[in-house]
């Protein structure tokens, strides 16, 4: 089975970052992954993507056309990549972030408000990570241990204090009802 | 196998040049192979190496010749417009037949051109890129791994040989991760006796110069160094074939394009085309040889390339006029999809059954 992420938002946001940590979790789990990001002149506050690839087996191009899931933290990136989403596939929103609903009915749509969620547990910045954990649990794929595992992989000693605090946002995302 | 890491292209050719031996690496920054320059320069000085930011990619080239001329595994790298400026002293490396690894992440040009990903230094890579008569060797990795692999592969082949040898990256595999491991061995030292290591008053001074100013001693020197480039087309050459035997349609295609082309391949196959994919991993030498045996059954060659059409004479001159050769291609730092390439086979397969 092969799986297709596309993480869009702001510069700054930091859907890079969860896009490798969701990378990196699929690779302890012995599957091929692949993380590109977009390049390009951009800067905090500007639009950055990441598009993220699992699967059982070998990848191809590392380029994504329709994802399977997209993972939206600004409105430029949901009316962008709204249409280009697999009939069948996901939505994910920060519906702190945008007021608009989806307006595909062949999708699977699920509205967090991961900024405020992320906000009321005092980690304004981790609303990347709420979104992640939500983004795990939709597609039955969150395993704390290797979650665990991925964000330690991820975070540079000098930030390991920050490591409880992802975790922590990543189990409120994947707790939201 | 040791544990797979999660990189980015660019931070394996960094980590493979120091697991490979090289302690000195020149460079001066330039998107998108700057990752390059930044691990180094968090590396090298914690390995005992040397990492240095040049005043220019010009100052750098010149610094890697006098650290080669000491018999050193150095390393440089940079992207199109920065390799330009480096094709003086690549040719200088190669009038002196010294050793040494260049790195180039290609992005669209020409001129500064944009900084998205390219393979429009395709003749300038395996064409030499600088004046005179010589080549370099052109390793075109499709694959983090492969990233990683090539760049140690890239300073044993250099050292053999006294030549150098460009690893022909681009934007998309430099800034692309994936899972990559290190557990390859590295190819024995290679004496280097000519090195200008001092004479400790033991032997003759050994001089490092590109300089020949009798015609008739020049001529000798550059046919002695054709003759090494013949050697190396028969034992280097390297490609990946993918469902070639049997193949009317074969895409050729190297480094990102390959990977893009490959799932154009398998998609054609499951729509029972029957499309194969060769891969060039050395560039120079070109695989020749396996695209000529393709054209022996292969009806329809379509050259893959994030340019206007570069490698396509290689192709050319390799299928000989047995089978047409075409162009699918997309230019200036954007890339082809594998929908586009999967069109094009499409369309040869329809002309080739049209035409039965």
């Amino acid at each position: 089975m092969t799986r297709e992420y596309l993480f869009a938002g702001f510069g700054g946001q930091g859907l890079l970052f969860s896009g490798k940590v969701l990378a990196y979790k699929a690779l302890i789990e012995g599957k091929h992954v692949s993380w590109i990001p977009s390049y390009g002149p951009e800067m905090r506050g500007g639009t950055a993507n990441c598009s993220v690839i699992v699967s059982d087996d070998p990848i191809g191009a590392p380029l994504i056309s329709h994802p399977d899931v997209l993972v939206a933290m600004n409105l430029p990136s949901l009316d962008k990549y709204e249409s280009e989403v697999k009939p069948g596939g996901m939505i994910l929103v920060d519906s702190t972030l945008i007021e608009r609903k989806v307006e595909r009915t062949d999708v699977d749509v699920y509205y967090i408000p991961a900024s405020r969620l992320a906000g009321e547990m005092g980690a304004p910045t981790l609303a990347n990570m709420v979104l992640a954990g939500k983004l795990l649990q939709v597609v039955s794929e969150y395993d704390e241990e290797n979650v665990g595992k991925a964000l330690a992989k991820c975070i540079s000693a000098r930030h390991a204090d920050l490591l409880d605090l992802n975790f922590k946002a990543m189990d409120t995302g994947k707790t939201f009802e | 196998m040791g544990e797979k890491v999660l990189m980015k292209g660019n931070e394996a050719i960094a980590e493979a040049a120091i697991q490979a031996g090289c302690r000195h690496y020149f460079g001066y920054p330039i998107t998108p192979q700057t990752e390059i320059a930044a691990y180094m320069a968090k590396r090298m000085p914690k390995i005992g190496g040397l990492f240095l930011q040049a005043e220019s990619e010009i100052a750098a080239i010149n610094m890697v010749y006098g650290c080669s001329s000491a018999g050193m595994r150095v390393m440089t790298s940079s992207s199109s417009p920065g390799i330009s400026l480096k094709s003086e002293g690549l040719s200088y490396l190669a009038g002196a037949d010294l050793p040494a690894v260049i790195v180039n992440a290609q992005r669209g040009g020409p001129g500064l051109g944009g900084i998205q990903p390219s393979q429009s230094d395709y003749f300038q890579a395996t064409r030499g890129g600088g004046h005179g008569d010589y080549h370099m060797l052109v390793l075109a990795p499709a694959s983090v791994q492969e990233m990683a692999e090539l760049t140690v592969k890239a300073f044993d082949l250099a050292d053999r040989y006294r030549m150098t040898c460009m690893i022909l990256a681009d934007g998309t595999t430099g800034q692309m991760m994936e899972p990559v491991s290190f557990d390859f061995v590295p190819g024995e030292p290679v004496a280097k006796p000519w090195a200008t290591t001092g004479t400790k008053m033991e032997r003759k001074h050994n001089i490092v110069n590109s300089l020949y100013l009798l015609p008739d001693v020049l001529e000798q020197k550059n046919i002695e160094r054709y003759e090494k480039y013949e050697k190396i087309k028969e034992t280097e050459t390297m490609a990946e074939e993918f469902m070639v035997e049997d193949a009317d349609i074969v895409i050729v295609a190297f480094g990102i394009a390959a990977r893009v082309s490959k799932n154009a391949v398998i998609a054609a196959r499951k729509n029972g085309i029957k499309a194969g994919l060769i891969r060039p991993i050395t560039l120079w030498p070109y695989p020749e040889k396996i695209v000529a045996k393709a054209a022996e059954h292969a009806k329809q060659f379509i050259s893959v390339e994030l340019s206007m059409g570069q490698m396509i004479e290689d192709v050319k001159l390799a299928v000989d006029g047995k089978a047409p050769v075409s162009l699918c291609f997309r230019a200036g730092g954007m890339i082809p999809m594998p929908e586009q390439v999967y069109d094009a086979i499409a369309e040869a397969d329809k002309k080739l059954k049209g035409g039965n």
